[in-house]
């Protein structure tokens, strides 16, 4: 209970920052049905692609002064699947994305910089599975019909997030490395 | 595919198979009998690192039982067997001869086979082979995860125990030939 005062005060203030970035900032809208959100694992020597089918993303973001910008994704781990229906039984439980207690991957950015040729770098918090880190994203921006497509990829550690826990935790059966892709399309952003 | 031919004249001594030819079919008796029961054994397991391995040595093994057919099938044909003893062919009724023939046609057309459609059902399904984790084979049909559950796995399937009753009859007619015909026909393979 004696959190609770503080909790209000965090809220209110993230409220407020972000009420002030959104009136600073043009907010973007994905395109529903029209973006990916892919990673690739290894599974003895194997490429094994998944992807996540639902995910929302806040992004508030002008191109020519991305420095002020901010973007929020959150990614649904119980919409994740390999397309193999046994392997997709087995992604929901605890040694894994373990959704009953944590259903929501989440990143969020801290800095933006531009690289130019309307690449940038969006260095921020990736949460999954309750577990923080730091991470720096390279997105590249492309234009056309008033649409934006965002794409990048980076690649995490699973193990760093406890994805795959106990008998999984061996990497010579799944690589602790995971290359996630993804691709955006957003509506609302300003010309690059 | 060449059959054995049928000996003229009885030689003194019966004509053995060669060192290389017996090596060949020995390895690759053992490699087919584990991967066939390794086969069985996987697919009952539930989801889990066992399984995951199992059916991974599975296609390894496979991949080497192609390789190794395909070898010992040229050497067949640039050292032919050697032909069958005159008093066992003149002991054997027609039907056994055809009998012979037909079953060492089927055993070499499902070394390939088997092997061939198993390739096929595990690129179709989107796990390409990486051979021993290491060689990353092609896939040469394209992903389609119907396509593998209704064809390429009944196909793969279906052709692995038809391949275990053919070695079965094989292994049986050989039997009978050694200990109720006691012709001396197992000693043209049988390493001494």
């Amino acid at each position: 209970m004696k959190h609770t005062p503080w909790r209000a005060l965090c809220a209110a203030a993230v409220f407020a920052i972000a009420g002030l970035a959104s009136a600073a900032e043009p907010m973007a809208k994905l395109v529903p049905g029209q973006g990916h959100i892919g990673f690739v694992s290894k599974q003895m020597g194997v490429p094994v692609e998944g992807q996540f089918k639902t995910f929302d993303a806040q992004i508030a973001f002008d191109p020519h002064k991305p420095e002020g910008g901010t973007v929020a994704l959150q990614i649904d781990l119980a919409s994740a699947t390999l397309g193999v229906p046994q392997s997709d039984a087995e992604l929901p439980k605890a040694p894994w994305f373990d959704t009953a207690r944590f259903p929501k991957a989440g990143f969020q950015s801290r800095t933006i910089k531009a690289l130019g040729d309307g690449r940038f770098e969006v260095a921020g918090k990736l949460t999954i599975k309750g577990i923080t880190q730091e991470l720096v994203v390279p997105v590249t921006l492309t234009q056309s019909y008033g649409q934006t497509v965002a794409t990048g990829s980076f690649t995490i550690q699973r193990l760093a997030f406890k994805i795959g826990e106990g008998e999984w935790t061996d990497t010579s059966m799944v690589s602790d490395e995971v290359q996630v892709r993804f691709k955006l399309v957003l509506t609302g952003l300003r010309p690059l | 595919m060449p059959v054995p031919p049928v000996a003229a004249h009885e030689p003194a001594d019966a004509p053995r198979y060669g060192a290389v030819a017996m090596a060949l079919h020995w390895l690759l008796a053992l490699m087919i009998v584990t991967s066939f029961s390794v086969g069985l054994y996987m697919t009952s397991l539930p989801f889990s690192p066992l399984q995951l391995k199992l059916v991974n040595w599975h296609k390894w093994a496979g991949i080497t039982i192609l390789g190794l057919s395909a070898l010992r099938l040229l050497w067949r044909l640039s050292h032919p067997p050697p032909p069958l003893p005159a008093r066992i062919v003149a002991a054997m009724p027609g039907w056994q001869l055809v009998a012979h023939r037909g079953t060492h046609f089927l055993l070499y057309l499902l070394f390939f086979a088997v092997p061939l459609f198993g390739w096929a059902y595990s690129s179709a399904l989107g796990f390409p082979i990486v051979w021993l984790g290491v060689a990353p084979l092609p896939d040469f049909v394209p992903v389609d995860k119907e396509f593998a559950e209704a064809v390429l796995k009944p196909l793969h399937k279906g052709s692995a125990f038809t391949l275990a009753a053919v070695v079965l009859l094989h292994a049986a007619a050989a039997l009978k030939h050694h200990f109720v015909d006691r012709d001396g026909l197992l000693d043209r393979m049988w390493i001494k």
